[in-house]
Order: structure tokens, then C-alpha cells, then sequence
């Protein structure tokens, strides 16, 4: 294996894990305050579109961002007053949040097909981002460093500040926390503008960083593996950061496998069908999730709330 | 002035069937609003959408075949939803549905005939209900959440789908594009009007809705069912064994969504490609919430998401808008319904203020 090789192929697992990165640990913190949304793959979609115009508009991809978490912060808040105002079920409603952003994301993006929007020129100097060795720490997207930044903050946020604390409180017993005075909805409504904004983010990579140019449904599924990736994490923001950069590596194997890779050197690893790398995040979250509901007690468990309404006995 | 809910001593029958009807027309109101103010025809997509295909005799086989697989899917949710049992894994059932039926046509070699059609079904329903017993095994073992479970075994079963079409099953004279070969003319379903596409799948969709009635209104199983989901430590003490409901939510969930896509398959596309999950599974849920979970219901309301998919098509010519946007409205039709369920159960009073300056 080359160094080149290797270089590139760091740099591609990077790429892939980003988005999943951004999303999960937006959805990480909706599911703490007890809110299960389903609508990841909607908010991510809402959110690259959102980016594109934005950027198109303004000739500037930072603004582009703060569109895209708009848009995705937006269209979550959908869901929220549905499932935190009139008790709607958490599952269908996400479910109608992930169809209704990808129909509204291919609407609004009709006009923009085919067009083409400035990019993020890289943040440090280029004698270090294009540096054929360097660029493996300084060549990335400004929201690469974002989404490695956002992981010790979340987890600084959840387990060292008051409102972190409030937040689990609210998602672990929701009755409780009603009782000493704090507001679930209005924490929960918080949680879920803060994972739409994040998923946002998250699809808004594929749209100004990967291709970059707007297509429908240019997310594809990946709104599911970060939904995956938080269960699979056991909700702890540590295992999230390791578990996404597996996923991530788990779909290069997967393009690696599709590209012929392993024929010349892993004739072996030839043999598995790319499809096989392709499912394993799934079966894995399933078989993680199955660990952790039969022993009770892997150092992760879901919130107590997750998924079910709060309906304060007064 | 301002507005209070009251909780009803019973549930609203009213509410129940008059807030599906007010949810669809909701939604072709706001549709053409919000339509309209993005600079695009509202009134003509909408009329499109949603009419075009009811007045237009020419897109009612369209309509009849979308409807078959949602209201066939959405049958086995409503009970599984009924039970508080939430399988959101159908589209992953239908496909190995599908898949499991392929494998009966694909072993029976080109000359079988009508008793291997018959059998590629039932595999096409067992298919289903194996993959669905997975999320049963594991939430009646040990208690892992089947939400979860059954929508990551959704997109297992698409790598399985691309795994099989793309390899072992490829049509050797289909120009490697990854596709199982087309079925012989024995293994299609026979269509029941000669030049139409309508297959006996659209009348077996028509009959089970009064089948799954009869079953739901009249049986022991249907009563429990009913009990288990909507009082559940009644249901404890009058003896009706959680798991097993678990067991008969999802294994008839699982072979109702394997048997319409063994349907879809042997009636309609004729061969099994990439593109075969189409999203009929995730729909469906649409359709079981807006049926209300009754089968009559999830038969009218799988005729009108299937109106939208075709009209969506006709808009997509007409006003110029893409496929996807019907989605758009058959989200709002189901934000809609869980939006009005709180209607069923409490009564919107409208209370004058206090004359006095009282505090509210």
C-alpha cells in the first residue's frame, strides 16, 4: 500500500464520516431531551438546499451554512410543534418529516440544478493545505474541523453544564423535571431546533463540499446511518465520534470493494460483495442495540423519555 | 377569550372519520397556497394532483395498481399499529417478499406454470414474515426496540436486493445492468381486463380489506388485538400473552408487506432491479393513519395516495414540477391527521374572558 494511497484514503473516509458526524450528534442531543425524530434524512436534505441557495444567493459559503441550518432547523421545528404541542406519535411524524423534506428539497431545488456556487477556499495557509503530507491534517472543508469541534463540545455541554444537565433530566423524567420547574417543552423544543440545525449542516456537505452542486436526494440514506450511528453509540457523544469514523470506514470499504480494490493485493476480501460492507453499519447497530437491551447495563442506555409524549398530570 | 380542551368521556366518531376528509382537502388548500406564493401554478397542481387522475378514465388502472401494494401493506400495519406495536420496517418486508418469490420462479425454471405462480405468492408472504420475525425474536427476547430494528432491516434488505440482482441472479442477456430476466408469461399474475395493466393483485387488494374487517370485528384474535393496545394491564389480567401478540403483530405485518410485493413483482414490473423498493412500504404508514387503522379505511385511503402518485406524474408533465413533490403532499396529509387526532379525544371549547379582570 502506498503512502498516496493511504493519504487519499483518509482523506475519503473523512469526507464520508463529516456528514454522519454532524447529523448524529445533532440527533444525539434531540434523543437526550426524550424526542425520538425520524425526520434526519428530511432535515439533511432541507439543509443542503437550503445551503446551496444560500450560498448561491449570497456568493458566500459561510452564509451558505448558516442557511442550511436554518433550513434544517426549520423544518424540524415542523416535527416539533406536531409531536410537542399536540402529542402527535414521534415515529409517524418523523416519518412525514423525512418524506415531506426530500419533496419539498427536490421542489425548491428544481432552479437550481446544474448551477454552480462558490466554495470554501481552504482556512489554512496553502504551503500547508496542499502539502502532499500535511493536507492529511490541514487540507479538509472548514466544516470538518466544525464537526470534530462540535464533539467535545456536545459532550461538555451534556455532562459538565447546568443546561446539559437540565436536558438529560428533562429526556430521563420528564415528571420530575416538570415538578422542580423546568419547561420539557421548551427544553425539547431547543433539543430539536439544535438537531435539525446540525443535520442541516450535515446534508449541507454533500451539497457545497462533496459534489458541489445541488442534486435530489444527494443525501442518500445517509440520514439513516446517523440515526443508526446514535443507537449504535449506545448515546454516549465519546462512541459516537469512534462509531461514525467506523461507519465512515465501513463505506469506503464499500466504494473500495464496488472499485474492484482488494483484486490486486486482498484477493480474499475480493471475495465479499461490496453490498456486504454496505449493510454491516445497520446490522452492527442492530446487534449493538440487542447488547444493550439484554444486558441493561453496557455503560449506554437509551433516555428513559425517548419516544413517548409528555402529558403533565395537571 | 381563549380556547381549552376538554377530554371527552368517549372517543369521537365523528372526529374519527371527519378529520381524514378535512385533512385531504387541508392539504390541497394549502398546497395551492403555499404553491402559488413559490411561483408555481397552485390551482392546476393541485387539480393535478389530486383530480386529474380520479376524472381521467385513462389513469384509473394506474391508480388501481399503485393502490393494490399500499392497501395490502398498510392492512397488516393497522393491526400491528392497533396493538402498539410500531413496524416501520415494510418496505424491507415487501422486498424480500419479492425476493423470496423471485427464488421459487427463479428454481422452477421457465416452464412452470400456474401451481409454481401460486407457490412464488406464499413464498412472497413467507419472505415478508421472516424478515419481520426478526424484530419480533429480539423484542420478545430481550426487549430491543422493533422501531429501530425494523427500519435498520429495511435498508439490509436493499443491500440483499443489490446483492442478488447485481450477482447470482443478473439476467445473463440483460446487457450486465443489474437486474433479475424478466418472468415468463406462466409466472405473471393473469390481468383481469384484457389491455389494461389492472392484475388479480388489485382484486385481491379489494377483497382483504373485508376479510381483515371480519377478522378484526368478529375474532378472538381481533378483540385482543384491540384490548392489548388500547388497555394493556386489562389485557394482562384477562390473560392475553404480550409476546404472542408481539409475534402476530409483526409476522402478519411482515407477510401482508412480502405478500404485495410478491404482487408487485409477479403482476407489474415482471422483474426485480434496483429500483424495485419504491417507497410503497413507507407510504403505507401514511395510509394506515389516515384509514384510521380500520381496513375499510385503509382502502379508501390507499386509493388516494395512490391518486397523488399518479398525479404527481401528470403535474410533473403539466406544471413542470418534479416527481418527488407528491411526497409533499402525502407528508401533509399525515401531519395533518396526527395533527387533528387530538380532536378524538378532547373537545375544543372556546371560553369567553372574565368580566371582572380576573386572572386567568
Amino acid at each position: 500500500m502506498s503512502p498516496e494511497f493511504a493519504i487519499a484514503s483518509i482523506v475519503t473516509i473523512i469526507g464520508l464520516t463529516t456528514p454522519i458526524l454532524l447529523a448524529g450528534l445533532g440527533e444525539l442531543i434531540t434523543e437526550k431531551s426524550g424526542v425520538l425524530n425520524l425526520g434526519v434524512e428530511g432535515m439533511m436534505l432541507m439543509g443542503a438546499i437550503c445551503g446551496f441557495a444560500a450560498t448561491a444567493a449570497t456568493f458566500n459559503p459561510w452564509l451558505g451554512v448558516i442557511g442550511a441550518a436554518a433550513g434544517g432547523a426549520l423544518s424540524s421545528m415542523l416535527f416539533a410543534v406536531l409531536v410537542l404541542q399536540l402529542n402527535s406519535n414521534q415515529v409517524a411524524t418523523g416519518l412525514a418529516l423525512s418524506i415531506f423534506g426530500t419533496g419539498l428539497s427536490s421542489l425548491i431545488g428544481q432552479s437550481f440544478t446544474g448551477r454552480i456556487v462558490p466554495q470554501f477556499g481552504s482556512i489554512f495557509p496553502d504551503i500547508l493545505a496542499k502539502d502532499p503530507i500535511w493536507k492529511l491534517l490541514f487540507g479538509y472543508s472548514p466544516l470538518v474541523y466544525f464537526a470534530l469541534i462540535m464533539v467535545p463540545l456536545t459532550a461538555w455541554f451534556l455532562k459538565s453544564t447546568r443546561a446539559g444537565l437540565i436536558l438529560r433530566a428533562v429526556g430521563e423524567n420528564d415528571h420530575s423535571a416538570h415538578s422542580i420547574g423546568y419547561s420539557v417543552i421548551g427544553v425539547r423544543y431547543a433539543a430539536i431546533a439544535f438537531g435539525g440545525a446540525l443535520a442541516g449542516i450535515g446534508g449541507a456537505y454533500f451539497s457545497m463540499v462533496i459534489t458541489p452542486m445541488w442534486a435530489e436526494k444527494m443525501t442518500a440514506g445517509r440520514g439513516w446511518i446517523a440515526l443508526a450511528l446514535v443507537v449504535f453509540a449506545g448515546w454516549r457523544t465519546g462512541r459516537l465520534l469512534v462509531g461514525a469514523y467506523f461507519f465512515g470506514f465501513l463505506m469506503w470499504l464499500e466504494l473500495f470493494a464496488k472499485a474492484n480494490g482488494f483484486g490486486d493485493s486482498l484477493p480474499i476480501l475480493q471475495e465479499i460483495p461490496s453490498q456486504f460492507w454496505a449493510a454491516m453499519p445497520y446490522v452492527m447497530t442492530i446487534v449493538a442495540l440487542t447488547l444493550i437491551s439484554s444486558r441493561g447495563n453496557v455503560g449506554a442506555s437509551a433516555p428513559a423519555c425517548l419516544g413517548k409524549p409528555f402529558l403533565p398530570s395537571t | 377569550m381563549r380556547l381549552k380542551l376538554e377530554k371527552r368521556p368517549a372517543p369521537s366518531t365523528f372526529m374519527l372519520i371527519a378529520t381524514p376528509i378535512a385533512s385531504v382537502l387541508l392539504t390541497m388548500l394549502i398546497g395551492m397556497i403555499v404553491f402559488d406564493a413559490i411561483g408555481i401554478n397552485g390551482q392546476r397542481a393541485v387539480v393535478d394532483i389530486f383530480l386529474t387522475p380520479v376524472l381521467a378514465s385513462y389513469k384509473w388502472q394506474d391508480v388501481a395498481v399503485k393502490a393494490a401494494p399500499l392497501i395490502i401493506i398498510a392492512l397488516g400495519l393497522s393491526i400491528g399499529n392497533r396493538a402498539q406495536i410500531w413496524n416501520i420496517g415494510a418496505e424491507g418486508q415487501y422486498v424480500l417478499g419479492a425476493l423470496f418469490a423471485a427464488a421459487v420462479g427463479l428454481y422452477a425454471g421457465p416452464d412452470a406454470g400456474a401451481a409454481t405462480l401460486i407457490l412464488m405468492i406464499l413464498a412472497g408472504i413467507i419472505g415478508g414474515a421472516a424478515w419481520a420475525a426478526i424484530p419480533a425474536l429480539l423484542k420478545t427476547r430481550w426487549d430491543v426496540n422493533e422501531i429501530l430494528t425494523s427500519l435498520m432491516l429495511t435498508y439490509v434488505s436493499f443491500q440483499v436486493l443489490g446483492f442478488l440482482v447485481g450477482g447470482p441472479w443478473k439476467d445473463p442477456n440483460g446487457r450486465n445492468f443489474p437486474a433479475t430476466a424478466p418472468l415468463p408469461e406462466g409466472l405473471t399474475l393473469p390481468i383481469l381486463f384484457p389491455g389494461s395493466t389492472v392484475h388479480l393483485g388489485v382484486a385481491i387488494a379489494l377483497i382483504l380489506p373485508f376479510l381483515f374487517w371480519i377478522l378484526m370485528s368478529r375474532s378472538v384474535f381481533g378483540f385482543q388485538i384491540r384490548v392489548v393496545g388500547s388497555a394493556p394491564h386489562a389485557a394482562r389480567h384477562g390473560g392475553f400473552d404480550a409476546k404472542q401478540t408481539i409475534w402476530m403483530a409483526l409476522l402478519i405485518g411482515g407477510g401482508m408487506a412480502g405478500l404485495a410485493g410478491a404482487l408487485e413483482f409477479t403482476g407489474s414490473l415482471k422483474a426485480i432491479g434496483l429500483g424495485f423498493p419504491s417507497g410503497y412500504g413507507f407510504t403505507a404508514i401514511i395510509v394506515a393513519f389516515l384509514g384510521r387503522l380500520h381496513p375499510i379505511g385503509c382502502l379508501i385511503a390507499g386509493i388516494v395516495l395512490a391518486i397523488t402518485y399518479v398525479g404527481g406524474q401528470v403535474a410533473q408533465t403539466t406544471v413542470h414540477i418534479p416527481n418527488s413533490t407528491a411526497g409533499i403532499f402525502q407528508a401533509m396529509m399525515l401531519f395533518f391527521i396526527l395533527a387533528s387526532d387530538i380532536l378524538i379525544r378532547y373537545r375544543v371549547r372556546v371560553i369567553k374572558a372574565k368580566p371582572s379582570g380576573a386572572q386567568a
